[in-house]
């Protein structure tokens, strides 16, 4: 039964995966009831919802068979603090009148439970948010990415001169380090679709990225923030190891590029004064980035896994961090660890959270 | 360093020793001479200090080097850290000497191994919501390998496996430089120590996103409490609201924390280490810091792994340097004693205390250890050296009988200030050292009221040995060598009839007196205010009158008819391993006898005496004209001294109390060469304050006469109870 939505309500954002079946007959069309109908329109036919609302045309899966069924799949996200006027809209669309089960995963599915019921007049089946992203990363792979590669990596990531994004076969996933990094972080390890186990997580993640850049630059947005790092330059801002040592620190074989002390420089009053917003949100970047890639580096060798997928909204449109992840991980692993990284970023979840609707369907 | 120039340098100290020599009595009327000669002499002895000087007060410092450098061969100064690049020039055109800098890192790890090997309850671990926030841990022997976690700008992590060889694993940008530089961004305020302050105020949870914030609840799946940090600074991630300078401080103190515990766990497990020390400008002396990282090592790694921390950490780099430009005369070759009259201390870390301790610690500040003549090792015979702990009462931990010994020590201190001015008559300026004495005990006494834990763990052992150190600080080296001397000769003279009278007994009868007289030596305790009242007021006290104070048997420990079993039905023991205590009638009357009969058994003795001075024990050296005055009555001791049955040996320690991880070296060779299997142990200090629960791979016997009501009432006895505790180790 229409309609197919899988639901993945995260800390900062709730992402949404709609499937728009192509297939339908003209009798089905005939019989499709007004609201279905209204919904599918409202969601195809939109690229924005409300002032928050996205669709990420550009990963849109097109032509894909599920359950029997041709169609599109669609990736919409919209911040969780817009939860509540999103369960307003499904109650005035008389969501509830479809009879469908709504699939709803990550936080937010436990925290919002009660405000769909009451508000919204919908049960949610809750799911586990780590189940869903294993599945959804897994059958996204599979099908790949409208006849692309979903899975890619960045060769020569030490050049910055040649290195380059490739497609990479993830065909034989496991063993694999999963990295999701939303809010917070998640590191699992993964050795088959149904035997993973949470390795550890931090707290220093997306979150902490915009939430540092909004109170050190005044920024508003998570696209402004990443805008700002892009023209910022990180080593004012950061002592590096050879503004302590005069160049590398050979006793310990560090080069003198890396940095020593993230906003080390900032003990200083006069520097404070001479940097300029983007390099404090430069810096704010590489210091999450460079963090989350040294603990990933770390759960890799305790695991004993060389190939470390990186996930999660964080990501998006984040160049900087993806280089500088696959970069630091090959670098201060001398080439044994593998950065990888798909397409679709933060949806999986959500697409999880579909997928198991239509198992349990 | 940053902020502060930490100095290390090595002294010969000149100070007053008692010295006793035999006369020579052939052909003398000895009848009327006393025993022995003592003489106060000077010796010298070497000593290691470490000063503080804010790098504001550099120029103090250099004159203070300059007025202090009498050496005039010293050509050049080892610098370490920063502040070596830094004033190089300030200090070479100053002091005429060239710098040579030594690597940061080395430097670290040499001081961190050296205090680790030499100063006792040097490591501590951090602990919440407790009477005291530290807890001491005993000194493993066997220091390596360990995790060094240096939190200074950055972080460093480094394994050490031995004396030279260590590996810097990894590190983390993110440390004290990040939450100094963040946090003076965010919050406008410059300094470190006001942040920290501002973050001990503050509130994380309006900044940070909870697992709750995003779940409602729990995670409850992972079973991830709802308190738990999802997302450092998840909250601030909007451009209209205003947050705390104390909240955004709190979550940022956090976030760098945890941050650190996790790295510093997870590289703990990939090198398969337990033992990880925290150090850096981010944790010195800083509880909230401490407070954090230990949060953070518990969470992350389950409890497996405990955050430790160091008292002098602060001064690891100078010492390094130091050692570094001391290698020639090599350092580590000696054992170290801290001096408690010399050092200042740890500092507070409580808040009413806090800003004096702080302020006083900037200018004031040190450590002084001094170099013992002999190298201190474990007893071989300890059953597990890394879980030996010598004192029996941890007072840091007990706040009521830490009141009470403190009380206690206050109230004899004018005696013994009385004593120690006495014991010089014929010095000028004895009243004034006395009372220079005393108030510096005092004050000591008053520190360790507000922080029990300045010199690591309280206990009546380090109690006892502070007031030992500040009477040598004002030149009072023995105060009761008269006494002793005295005494010593009295009981000499009563020898030859006690062994008659004991020979006179069956063996049963004999066994139960001489461990009798054993205890009725114990009495005479100078140490113990309820004895030295009665030494004082009635000089002709004697062996009969101390042996009618004992308790009747049952003792209130007494396992006396297994030890007669055992001396019935076993054979002989090999070697007797025996720690006197006091002088006189103690070791003369009461030892000599029991040695005197473990000889006849066949049993060889090692009879180990102090190797300086403390009350009235007795000494090495007086226990050597002692035994050769015994020899001359006796000619069981005789022939056992010449086929070298019985030995005479120092322990290495100057302390009423026994710590059996730290003695003289040439005991411990003896003790096994010997294949020593009994060990026996007398007296208060050293079988009751320390050593009541220390556990032996062979048999040992506790003795003790307990000479102080508090105590007696806490073991549920009463004054003169006897401690009669034979143990034989399970097998």
């Amino acid at each position: 039964v229409f309609p197919w939505f899988g639901l993945d309500i995260g800390g900062t954002l709730v992402k949404l995966v709609y499937f728009e079946p192509k297939d339908i007959t003209a009798e089905e069309e005939e019989e499709e009831v007004e609201n279905l109908k209204s919904i599918r329109k409202y969601l195809t036919s939109n690229v924005a919802y409300g002032s928050t609302g996205i669709r990420d045309v550009h990963l849109e899966l097109k032509d894909l068979t599920l359950c029997g069924r041709k169609g599109n799949l669609h990736f919409i996200r919209f911040p969780t603090h817009d939860m509540p006027a999103f369960i307003q809209m499904g109650s005035e669309k008389h969501f509830s009148s479809l009879h469908t089960t709504l699939c709803a995963t990550g936080g937010g599915a436990y925290k919002f439970e009660q405000d769909f019921r009451t508000m919204g007049d919908l049960q949610l089946c809750k799911l586990d948010e780590l189940d869903c992203l294993i599945k959804g990363v897994l059958y996204i792979d599979s099908v790949g990415f409208n006849g692309h590669s979903e899975c890619y990596y960045f060769e020569n990531p030490t050049d910055a001169e040649r290195c380059q994004k490739l497609p990479f076969n993830l065909e034989n996933p496991y063993p694999l380090l999963l990295v999701n990094i939303g809010s917070g972080v998640s590191i699992l390890a993964v050795y088959s679709e149904e035997n993973y186990k949470r390795v550890t997580g931090t707290s220093l993640g997306g979150g902490t990225f915009f939430g540092l850049c909004c109170l050190l630059t005044g920024c508003s947005t998570f696209e402004e923030a990443l805008e700002m790092a892009s023209h910022g330059d990180s080593t004012k801002v950061d002592k590096l190891v050879r503004d302590i040592y005069g160049g590398d620190y050979e006793r310990f074989g560090l080069p003198g590029w890396a940095v020593a002390s993230s906003f080390g420089n900032m003990m200083s009053k006069e520097k404070r004064e001479s940097v300029s917003k983007e390099d404090l949100a430069k810096a704010t970047l590489i210091t999450i980035t460079n963090n989350i890639g040294s603990i990933a580096r770390m759960c890799a060798l305790n695991e004993n896994i060389n190939r470390v997928v990186f996930v999660g909204n964080f990501l998006r449109i984040n160049t900087i961090s993806m280089r500088l992840l696959a970069y630091a991980l090959d670098y201060w692993s001398k080439g044994q660890l593998k950065a990888l990284f798909l397409e679709h970023e933060g949806y999986f979840g959500a697409v999880g959270a579909l997928l198991e609707l239509l198992d349990s369907a | 360093g940053g902020s502060l120039t930490k100095l290390a340098y090595y002294s010969t100290v000149q100070h007053k020793v008692a010295r006793v020599r035999s006369f020579d009595h052939s052909g003398k009327d000895i009848e009327n001479e006393p025993l022995y000669e003592i003489s106060v002499q000077e010796e010298i002895t070497a000593r290691l200090h470490f000063i503080k000087f804010e790098n504001t007060y550099i120029e103090t410092c250099l004159d203070f080097i300059k007025d202090h450098l009498v050496n005039t061969e010293t050509k050049v100064i080892k610098a370490t850290g920063g502040g070596a690049y830094k004033f190089k020039d300030l200090i070479e055109k100053k002091l005429g000497l060239k710098v040579d800098k030594e690597d940061v890192m080395t430097c670290l790890i040499k001081g961190c191994n050296f205090v680790l090997r030499n100063i006792p309850h040097e490591v501590f671990a951090y602990q919440k919501d407790s009477d005291t926030e530290f807890r001491f841990q005993t000194n493993d022997p066997n220091i390596f390998p360990y995790l060094l976690v240096n939190i200074g700008s950055g972080v460093s992590i480094v394994k050490v496996e031995t004396e030279d060889k260590f590996e810097w694993i990894g590190g983390s940008s993110i440390g004290g430089g990040t939450f100094w530089g963040l946090g003076a961004l965010l919050t406008k305020t410059k300094k470190f120590d006001e942040l920290l302050q501002l973050a001990s105020k503050g509130q994380h949870t309006n900044v940070d996103m909870l697992v709750k914030d995003v779940y409602g609840g729990a995670y409850q799946t992972l079973g991830l409490s709802g308190n738990l940090i999802a997302s450092s600074f998840g909250k601030s991630t909007t451009a209209d609201k205003e947050f705390s300078k104390e909240d955004m401080a709190k979550s940022l103190l956090h976030m760098i924390s945890n941050d650190i515990g996790q790295l510093a766990c997870l590289y703990a497990k990939i090198h398969n280490l337990d033992k990880i020390y925290f150090g850096g400008f981010f944790i010195r002396g800083h509880p909230v810091t401490m407070r954090t990282i230990t949060y953070s090592i518990n969470f992350f790694s389950k409890g497996e792994v405990q955050a430790l921390f160091l008292r002098h950490e602060g001064y690891l780099g100078a010492i390094g340097a130091f050692l570094k430009g001391a290698e020639q005369d090599n350092p580590n070759q000696y054992s170290w004693g801290e001096n408690y009259a010399g050092s200042s201390g740890l500092m507070s870390t409580s808040p009413d205390v806090y800003p004096m301790q702080r302020t006083r610690s900037g200018t004031f500040d040190m450590l002084e250890m001094d170099r013992l003549e002999r190298p201190l090792v474990n007893l071989p015979l300890l059953k597990d050296p890394s879980a030996y702990i010598p004192d029996t009462v941890d007072l840091t931990d007990d706040a009521m009988a830490r009141k009470y010994w403190l009380t206690c020590f206050e109230e004899a201190l004018d005696g013994v200030a009385k004593r120690a001015a006495a014991s010089q008559p014929d010095s000028i300026d004895a009243l004034e050292r006395a009372e220079k004495f005393r108030q510096k005990y005092w004050n000591k006494l008053q520190t360790l009221r507000q922080q029990p834990f300045a010199y690591g763990t309280l206990t009546v052992r380090s109690l006892l040995d502070t007031r030992e150190h500040c009477l040598n600080e004002f030149n009072f080296p023995d105060p009761y060598s008269k006494v002793k001397q005295k005494e010593n000769g009295i009981a000499l003279k009563c020898f030859q009839s006690v062994i008659e009278s004991l020979d006179s007994l069956g063996w049963e009868e004999r066994q139960f007196a001489l461990v009798k007289g054993l205890l009725a030596g114990n009495v005479f305790d100078w140490g113990a205010k309820a004895v030295s009242d009665v030494l004082e007021s009635e000089p002709q006290f004697g062996f009969e009158e101390a042996k009618s104070k004992l308790q009747e048997r049952p003792w209130l420990e007494d396992s006396y008819s297994q030890w007669l079993e055992r001396l019935k039905e076993g054979p002989p023991h090999k070697c007797a391993l025996i720690f006197a205590d006091n002088s006189g009638i103690d070791i003369i009357l009461g030892v000599f006898p029991f040695v005197r009969e473990l000889l006849s058994r066949g049993t060889e003795v090692i009879l180990a005496c102090n190797s300086g001075p403390a009350l009235n024990d007795v000494t090495y050296s007086e226990s050597l004209i002692v035994t050769e005055r015994i020899a001359a009555m006796d000619p069981v001791i005789q022939s056992a001294l010449r086929e070298e049955k019985l030995l005479l040996v120092q322990t290495g320690s100057s302390s009423p109390c026994l710590d059996l991880s730290r003695l003289d070296k040439g005991l411990a060779v003896l003790v096994r060469e010997r294949k020593t299997d009994l060990v026996i142990i007398e007296g208060m200090g050293r079988a009751i304050h320390t050593n009541y629960y220390a556990a032996l791979k062979c048999e040992s016997l506790k003795l003790a006469v307990i000479k102080n009501s508090w105590l007696a009432d806490r073991l549920g006895g009463k004054i003169f109870s006897v401690i009669f505790k034979y143990e034989v180790p399970c097998k």
